[in-house]
């Protein structure tokens, strides 16, 4: 079934200066059209913060507040104690938003403090897999194999060699109410989330896939068609965890290799080349673990097409 | 002449522990979100606080945190949302929040936050000096010194006052000598609630985060703006010093107490020589002076109570007559000339008198001050300039014996 985006008044105001392509701001645009104007919003230092918030001007039409890189969470903690000490919690929603490092790595100490608290705050993820804002360096949640500049392969090295950190897991391992992943290849799922997410009392975890043409070196024109491959090879599960649940999980019709999803960004060249076949087998295995985990088809070999469900 | 009003305890006071005290003048403020971490010499002031908001007695949401740099997060969000807030640390804990402390500051949100005094790591040591608050002395706060917990409790209700003036705006740093001040029972008078309400009203923020009027707070500035930014901080501090002033005034109107605004002073008049200080060792300061003056030695005393502002016009005006100054340092700048003396030297340069100014390390990690390296020091400073000496130093316990002790 289809489901339409209903057109909202733009919260998120274009003529900001991120990238041609850009998928965060795709994600944020379309998390904050979900959530709506009732929102108070704190935002990590990060691409989205610097690309929307350059004074004198400010693409946000919702309250908003940058502090810095890894103490959102605790802000938006802060934010939602005051609307409760004064009485204003009927006034706005809170959500707080990071990118991957902002979350997992620097930021991930107030965020489990403000899980475990119970803050009722939606923190939303903005996962494009490295420190774009800097450079495009590693952090916890970069992919096997990816290139990034502080992986970069060489001749003793193929890229990053850690997989990717399971963050939802360590967000439900607090015991909150909702996680979920989401992917901007899939708008009206990712709204869904938003909306079901703000409509629950207590912590949320959201993390939504978002691709960095400059980051990941795709053209900008394959922003939403490698954010989908992510998902429809298997590498990036689209499920929610609610109540410690998982549940809903996004069915695969059938499976890309991994490699059709690889072969589009450069920050995975070298799996392409003369020894990194090694490489592409973990990384393809990986995708098969998933497959067994969330009950994905097997690869169906070719198949590229794309799913717009 | 003595400018001291005259600390008699009355029947209303109550013998009261200092962190105690502080935190009963907190309640007293009404502050609306409370959030903190454990750090001694910082924790019975927070613990104290839980309980009345457990009682009832203060209605606050307390957000205990997983670390100082939290603590200061969630007050900076709860401000900008429009709550009056509170925090306090310590040391290790200041240290930790200082990436926030300059946010705060840059944000201008009217924080009030209670440092016990205690000194840095390594070696670790729980015990008093000033070298954590000093260490973010450029953080862009309002720093105030106390010198007992009667003034410890009277500087809560106007830091609130000074830090939501809307002349002001800042985040404003109570400081009080850890253990010195927080573990010591002294009799306190504690204002009444009606009193303390007459003295501060409830915080109206200009500017909050609500979906009414949506802001954007924290927008980045690059070289076109920074610079303005910063100074306009800057200015607001200078400006604060009016305020500083105006807060103990009218507290001395309300409460009949004073402590000075900027700065207090005891005995300058005639004052060839000027101790200046901050903190607890101030009390203890107040007697050597005193016993000295009446031996006959022309010896003042300087109570730095703001230190930031830093009262450069009412510290220059406090040592225009004298041809020396003896500054004590609690804290340590390794490698410089002092903080607080650096600072005393600087407005004294180009003044038409230069006195001499000698500095003392005295008390690091909360080796007592006593009475008599007090008055061997002014009559060392008396003597000579010294850039940089330390006080009481074990010559056996370092490698070679220091020059400077005295």
């Amino acid at each position: 079934m289809k489901t339409r985006v209903e057109p909202a008044p733009e919260l998120l105001s274009p003529g900001h200066t991120a990238c041609r392509g850009c998928g965060l701001l795709v994600a944020a645009r379309l998390a904050l059209q979900a959530a709506g104007p009732r929102v108070i919003v704190a935002n990590a230092t990060g691409c989205l913060e610097i690309t929307t918030s350059k004074f004198p001007q400010s693409s946000w039409n919702v309250p908003w507040i940058h502090s810095l890189f890894e103490n959102t969470a605790a802000v938006a903690s802060g934010v939602e104690a005051a609307l409760k000490a004064l009485g204003r919690q009927a006034e706005a929603r809170v959500i707080a938003q990071a990118g991957d490092g902002g979350t997992a790595d620097i930021g991930l100490q107030s965020l489990s403090g403000m899980l475990e608290r119970g803050h009722d705050v939606l923190y939303i993820c903005y996962d494009n897999e490295a420190y774009m804002n800097t450079g495009i360096q590693r952090s916890s949640l970069t992919p096997l194999g990816a290139r990034t500049s502080t992986t970069p392969p060489g001749a003793l090295s193929w890229g990053e060699v850690r997989t990717k950190k399971d963050m939802p897991a360590i967000a439900a391992a607090h015991g909150i109410p909702y996680v979920a992943t989401a992917s901007i290849a899939y708008p009206p799922d990712l709204v869904k989330k938003v909306k079901r997410a703000l409509g629950i009392r207590g912590p949320k975890y959201l993390q939504v896939h978002s691709s960095c043409p400059l980051g990941w070196g795709h053209d900008s024109s394959l922003s939403i068609r490698v954010a989908r491959l992510a998902v429809q090879t298997g590498l990036y599960p689209l499920y929610e965890v609610i109540n410690g649940q998982l549940t809903n999980v996004k069915r695969l019709s059938y499976r890309s290799p991994v490699a059709a999803y690889l072969k589009p960004q450069r920050r995975f060249e070298h799996l392409f080349k003369p020894g990194g076949e090694a490489l592409l087998a973990q990384v393809q295995a990986l995708a098969n673990a998933n497959a067994a985990k969330y009950g994905f088809p097997p690869v169906t070999e070719g198949a590229e097409a794309e799913d717009s469900d | 002449m003595a400018t001291l009003m005259d600390r008699v305890i009355t029947s209303k006071a109550a013998v009261l522990e200092g962190s105690r005290a502080i935190a009963e003048a907190v309640r007293l403020c009404r502050p609306q979100v409370i959030s903190a971490y454990p750090i001694t010499p910082q924790t019975h002031v927070v613990e104290a606080l839980a309980q009345m908001v457990a009682d009832g007695a203060l209605k606050a949401e307390f957000v205990n945190v997983e670390s100082e740099h939290s603590a200061a997060s969630v007050v900076l969000g709860a401000s900008a949302t429009g709550a009056r807030v509170y925090t306090a640390s310590s040391s290790q804990g200041i240290a930790l929040m200082s990436e926030v402390l300059f946010n705060i500051a840059g944000l201008r949100l009217p924080v009030v936050l209670t440092c016990a005094n205690r000194a840095l790591s390594s070696p670790l040591n729980i015990w008093n000096d000033q070298q954590d608050s000093l260490s973010v002395r450029d953080a862009g706060w309002v720093q105030l010194y106390v010198e007992d917990n009667q003034e410890a409790v009277d500087t809560h209700l106007q830091a609130y006052a000074i830090a939501e003036d809307r002349r002001v705006l800042l985040p404003t740093m109570v400081c009080a000598d850890g253990f010195l001040l927080t573990h010591t029972y002294e009799p306190v008078i504690v204002p009444t609630q009606e009193e303390v309400d007459a003295f501060l009203p409830p915080y109206r923020p200009q500017h909050y985060l609500t979906p009414d009027k949506p802001l954007t707070m924290g927008a980045f500035a690059d070289p076109e703006y920074y610079m303005e930014s910063r100074y306009l901080l800057d200015r607001a501090l200078e400006r604060s010093q009016a305020v500083i002033e105006d807060a103990a005034q009218r507290f001395n109107r309300a409460f009949g107490r004073h402590y000075g605004g900027l700065l207090d002073t005891l005995h300058m008049e005639g004052a060839r020589t000027a101790v200046v200080a901050m903190g607890s060792v101030v009390a203890t300061l107040r007697d050597v002076v005193s016993g000295l003056r009446d031996d006959g030695h022309a010896v003042g005393l300087v109570k730095v109570r703001s230190f930031r502002p830093f009262p450069k016009d009412a510290l220059r005006s406090a040592l225009r007559d004298v041809d020396r100054v003896l500054v004590l340092e609690r804290a340590l700048s390794p490698g410089g000339v002092g903080i607080l003396a650096a600072e005393v030297r600087a407005v004294l340069q180009g003044q038409p008198r230069q006195p001499a100014v000698s500095a003392f390390v005295a008390g690091l990690g909360g080796r007592d001050i006593p009475v008599e390296t007090l008055q061997a020091l002014i009559a060392r400073a008396q003597d000579e300039a010294v850039e940089q000496g330390f006080a009481d130093l074990k010559a056996e316990l370092v490698e070679e014996g220091d020059e400077d002790e005295s």
